[in-house]
């Protein structure tokens, strides 16, 4: 049995970046989407406050964003290490940022309503461990989830009358741009959007939101999906409903989609609404050696 | 730019249409979720006694003429016990929706900022009485942060940090008009282009 010497000291740098710089692939189609609207326009004005509120909290090293989320911990580790100790050191690590500012108390028992004031609590903060097959390697993707844009998911059960959507690839369509609609400015667009086609109910909003931590820039490997995607990041913003709701031409950043296995009885649509505060990080810890990125 | 400085008049408010960009200084107090039920509850349609009294007591010449921000703020206490804000964007103002008319209503607010814009009731309620909805750029949490002068006070912090009521000082705090009190709603419009779009997208 292996245990990760300074896990805890090594997690709450990988918060840190998580809360306060956002990775380069979205800066870029941050870039990209204002070069892209018009001079004067509303959609402009904001994506530039948003590409300058981004450099000033990566130089204050203040969060980009004050509602940092779900801090959703994705863990890859080797057999022999076991996952307790582990989630310990990165709760602690959690209520340790928090007492830095890095993390807003954001979690409230839900009967009571009161705030454990350091982002501990019950499934808080949510964690997903994983093994795999490289020895000496532990891979911690962060995904910090803000809570706007966590409420603008939603899981389509198809057929749907009201859509006129299918169980087929264009009631998917349907059921992605409908989502698009219906989120508006509500969740800070422009969206990453993270899909899955089928699943249970639980499993398939839990495969959705993993998507959210694809790089912008990646290929599915299956070429349907691949070509789904291009094609439903074109029509979100065809849509025009633009930053932050203000209208113009972008909505969407990426989607990435991928699918699970159903029952012959459902088909569920998951979207997950990620906002262009699309705060993810990785931490590796390979030989000893920490890297971030 | 058009400048607000509290305590705003409904003249000024009347002045004010869709799309004008203002710099808001003066007084005024986050309240998000559980602040909007209190006031509503506790204050408008309940008989505050004790402590709500005393809360309303100070917020009412506050409020009047004034302005809400949802915001729950990332905060900081420094070793003298003074607050202050670290990552301050606004927050999803369609959850207050059945809340702010009836707030704009009793309680003379000129102004809400936010983000998302918000429903009809509140449209109604910023034409009967005189406000505006005012949005600021969601997530822009560090540069708000710094039009932020001074924390002057908090209260209910029973309610969790993010959701207490932070009495602040702000200056020039940039934001634009998306719904005003001429019935005019930027949300409205682009929520119907964009369920226009979606139709022809979809050949339906």
């Amino acid at each position: 049995m292996k245990i990760l010497p300074d896990l805890e000291k090594h997690t709450l740098e990988l918060v840190r970046l998580a809360s306060t710089q956002l990775p380069a692939d979205i800066v870029d189609a941050l870039e990209r989407g204002r070069d892209a609207e018009a001079e004067g326009s509303a959609a402009r004005a904001t994506l530039d406050t948003v590409l300058a509120n981004i450099v000033m909290a990566a130089e204050a090293s203040s969060p980009i964003c004050q509602d940092t989320g779900t801090p959703v911990f994705y863990v890859r580790h080797p057999w022999d290490y076991p996952t307790p100790p582990m989630r310990e050191a990165m709760a602690a690590a959690v209520r340790e940022a928090t007492a830095c500012s890095y993390l807003r108390p954001n979690a409230v028992d839900s009967v009571t309503g009161a705030n454990s004031g350091d982002n501990s609590g019950e499934h808080f903060p949510a964690f997903y461990f994983e093994q795999w097959d490289r020895p000496d390697e532990v891979r911690v993707d962060l995904m910090l989830k803000g809570g706007g844009s966590e409420n603008q998911g939603i899981q389509y059960s198809l057929p749907d009358r009201d859509l006129g959507a299918g169980r087929d690839l264009d009631g998917v369509r349907k059921a992605v741009l409908d989502a698009l609609v219906r989120a508006q400015g509500h969740g800070c667009g422009p969206a990453v959007v993270g899909v899955c086609i089928g699943g249970d109910r639980g499993g398939s909003i839990a495969v959705a939101k993993r998507q959210i931590l694809r790089p912008l820039g990646d290929r599915n490997p299956d070429t349907t999906l691949a070509a789904l995607e291009d094609e439903l990041r074109a029509k979100g913003n065809e849509l025009g409903i633009g930053p932050m709701g203000f209208g113009g031409a972008t909505t969407v950043l990426g989607v990435k989609i991928a699918k699970a296995h159903r029952l012959p009885a459902s088909f569920f649509v998951s979207v997950v609404y990620m906002c262009w505060a699309a705060r993810r990080h990785a931490m590796i810890i390979k030989a000893g050696e920490v890297s971030y990125d | 730019m058009i400048d607000l400085r509290t305590p705003i008049s409904e003249d000024q408010i009347r002045q004010l249409h869709v799309g004008d960009v203002v710099a808001v200084s003066g007084t005024v107090v986050t309240a998000r979720d559980a602040a909007h039920k209190y006031m509503v509850e506790q204050w408008i349609e309940g008989t505050p006694a004790g402590d709500d009294a005393a809360l309303l007591a100070i917020l009412r010449p506050v409020l009047a003429g004034g302005v809400i921000y949802h915001c729950g703020p990332v905060v900081r206490q420094d070793e003298s016990g003074r607050w202050h804000f670290v990552a301050a964007g606004p927050t999803t103002s369609s959850r207050e929706e059945p809340y702010e008319h009836k707030v704009i209503g009793a309680l003379g607010v000129r102004a809400i900022i936010g983000k998302g814009g918000m429903g009809d009731l509140t449209l109604g309620a910023c034409a009967e009485h005189g406000a505006v909805y005012l949005h600021a750029v969601g997530g822009a949490a560090t540069l708000i942060a710094q039009r932020v002068r001074e924390v002057e006070d908090v209260y209910k912090t029973e309610f969790g940090l993010p959701e207490a009521f932070w009495r602040i000082r702000v200056e020039d705090f940039q934001c634009v008009v998306t719904m005003d009190s001429h019935g005019g709603s930027l949300h409205k419009e682009v929520l119907e282009k964009s369920r226009r779009r979606y139709r022809e997208i979809m050949g339906g």
